[in-house]
């Protein structure tokens, strides 16, 4: 792979609430072009780190740097990072085309260059002639796609987006996320993406940051962190997985990657469910106190019925 | 046919059942109660000669319109009562807005108490207050002038003028100031183009009510003016005083017009829900 610009960089930077809880010792270089993920449950400390690359909060200490610029002690006003929030991000008393327009204007752009760019950008979200339209008259995916269009305007650095998505409904949800994926790849702009939601993560995502309380547990692309996940804490987090324990050891395994035979194998026990998914089907094995979840091609599920006592084969497994 | 025969209230009972019955009592009653004293005021202004036994003028005209109109110190205290309600009500909005955003966006200890004891102003009979304050008042030379005047005024419009908007600014979201923020707007502008517009509509109430109330405040004004500050409610206690009930009257009529061009000119403004939620505390 060519040699890769770093966009932004986070070096050694701790941001400690009174409360005594926040993120220490975060390290993370940003790539030019990419999209990077911090994935974690609510109060892991994602949206902490996003704030801090906003302005929004002050560092304890360490440095943040964009293009090689130290950015801690500017005021978000002049960073070169543009941000979306879960909701809320629209001025309820301008129309859709003063929104847009509003940081257009404090950088003196004249009158017909904003409304060229406006135009582009509404179309780029597919939200074109909703200019006139109040934010209370957009539904909430469309006002969403309006606070990118804003944040894509004044053309950041770093685009930061805060679970953007997750107050919207499951399916535009999914369409929101395929549209900002084919939006990043032609703007060639470096995002960072807070969610909770592994999935959305997986499917977004160039590396993804899986964080817990407040600390790093892997940083990896999305097939590395789903094939070796490196601790317990990422493999339990992302993807469905099998905890088998053996000893003082856990055996974790994914469900596609055990295979079910009447030969002698890893593990033995009773079929407990038989379940169709669509295409492919999940099988429910009790294996003394656990139950182990495979899924199978409906060609080898037709085969067993419920009650069937047969063995188990881990293809590849996990040591913890 | 009969129109009479149908205004029967037995027929009425019975045609609308029991409960709409006294539901229509009730309301005309409240009607009455409401809309007759401002009625009878109205006939009273246009009464050229008319003697207490009687319900009605023996004489209809505009002899006291043109009465109060030729009444120089009347004009002029008009002018005064729109100059200070002006002034107190700027003043007001100066001292109390950025308060009010404060209290709306600063979580401290003791702030619901302190939001609470504005409440004290008016809690108290204002005259005890007054006279208190009067004390102070010499002291400092504000006795009969037009400062000291407004300092009264703005003391009895505090708690509207903290309230409202308070609550008006909690419902401007952070994240929308932070948005501001992040497209290049500094903390002024934000404020002056995104929290206070966004706020507008519990400003304008607050702003309203202090706006009337100082129009219509004569105690205070009375005491602390001195009588030197002539007020239109100051010069109303005069004419109530010296001249028969008609002119009193016509003047009540000229000290509603204001009130109520403002009232039709913010009536988007104004509702129950808005003055509700802004005495929500939050």
């Amino acid at each position: 792979m060519a040699e890769r610009n770093v966009k932004l960089e986070i070096r050694d930077m701790t941001k400690r609430y009174n409360s005594n809880d926040g993120v220490e010792h975060i390290n993370l270089k940003i790539y030019e072009k990419e999209i990077v993920t911090m994935l974690g449950p609510s109060g892991c400390g994602k949206s902490t780190i996003l704030r801090t690359i906003g302005g929004f909060l002050d560092v304890t200490s360490g440095d943040i740097l964009i293009d090689n610029q130290s950015i801690i002690n500017l005021p978000p006003e002049k960073r070169p990072t543009a941000m979306v929030f879960q909701s809320y991000n629209l001025w309820t008393h301008m129309t859709v085309y003063e929104n847009l327009a509003f940081g257009l204007k404090l950088r003196k752009m004249p009158k017909e260059q904003i409304k060229k760019e406006i135009d582009k950008h509404l179309a780029l979200v597919s939200m074109q002639g909703f200019e006139k339209k109040y934010p209370a008259q957009l539904s909430g995916g469309q006002q969403q796609r309006i606070a990118i269009a804003r944040s894509l305007l004044l053309k950041p650095s770093v685009l930061l987006l805060d679970e953007p998505f997750s107050a919207l409904d499951a399916k535009i949800r999914q369409q929101m996320r395929e549209e900002l994926k084919k939006i990043q790849a032609e703007l060639g702009i470096t995002v960072v993406f807070v969610t909770h939601d592994q999935e959305e993560a997986m499917a977004l995502s160039h590396r993804i940051v899986v964080m817990n309380k407040g600390k790093f547990e892997q940083v990896g692309t999305p097939t590395e962190i789903y094939d070796n996940p490196k601790t317990k804490y990422v493999a339990s987090f992302i993807g469905e997985m099998n905890f088998i324990e053996n000893g003082n050891q856990t055996i974790a395994v994914r469900p596609e990657d055990v295979e079910i035979t009447s030969e002698s194998a890893d593990i033995q026990g009773t079929i407990r469910t038989i379940m169709v998914l669509g295409h492919y089907v999940e099988i429910n094995v009790q294996c003394g106190p656990i139950v182990v979840k495979c899924f199978v091609d409906r060609e080898v599920a037709e085969q067993y019925a419920t009650g069937d006592s047969v063995h188990l084969r881990f293809l590849k497994k996990h040591i913890f | 046919m009969n129109v009479f025969k149908y205004c029967n209230p037995k027929r009425f009972y019975y045609a609308v059942g029991r409960k709409k019955f006294f539901e229509f009592i009730l309301l005309a009653v409240f009607i009455l109660f409401f809309y007759g004293p401002l009625m009878y005021m109205c006939i009273m202004a246009f009464g050229n000669v008319h003697e207490v036994p009687n319900v009605l003028p023996q004489e209809w005209g505009f002899k006291w319109w043109n009465f109060v109109f030729a009444q120089k110190s009347l004009v002029s205290s008009i002018f005064q009562s729109l100059l200070i309600a002006v002034i107190t009500t700027v003043c007001s909005m100066v001292l109390c807005i950025p308060a009010a955003y404060a209290l709306a966006r600063f979580k401290f200890p003791g702030r619901k108490l302190f939001m609470l004891s504005f409440l004290l102003t008016n809690a108290f009979p204002k005259l005890g207050i007054y006279t208190s304050i009067g004390v102070l008042f010499y002291k400092y030379g504000l006795m009969g002038t037009l400062p000291g005047v407004v300092i009264i005024h703005m003391i009895n419009s505090m708690m509207f003028m903290v309230w409202l908007p308070c609550s008006a600014f909690q419902s401007v979201h952070k994240q929308q100031e932070e948005a501001a923020r992040d497209v290049g707007a500094g903390p002024i502008r934000t404020f002056f183009q995104v929290s206070f517009p966004m706020a507008m509509p519990g400003i304008v109430v607050a702003t309203l009510y202090t706006f009337l109330g100082s129009m219509e405040e004569a105690q205070g004004t009375l005491l602390v003016g001195l009588a030197k500050i002539k007020t239109m409610p100051v010069e109303m206690f005069g004419i109530i005083l010296d001249y028969p009930g008609q002119a009193g009257a016509v003047f009540a009529i000229l000290l509603m017009i204001p009130a109520a061009v403002m009232i039709f000119a913010m009536r988007k403004y104004i509702g129950p829900e808005a003055i509700a939620g802004g005495f929500k505390m939050k």
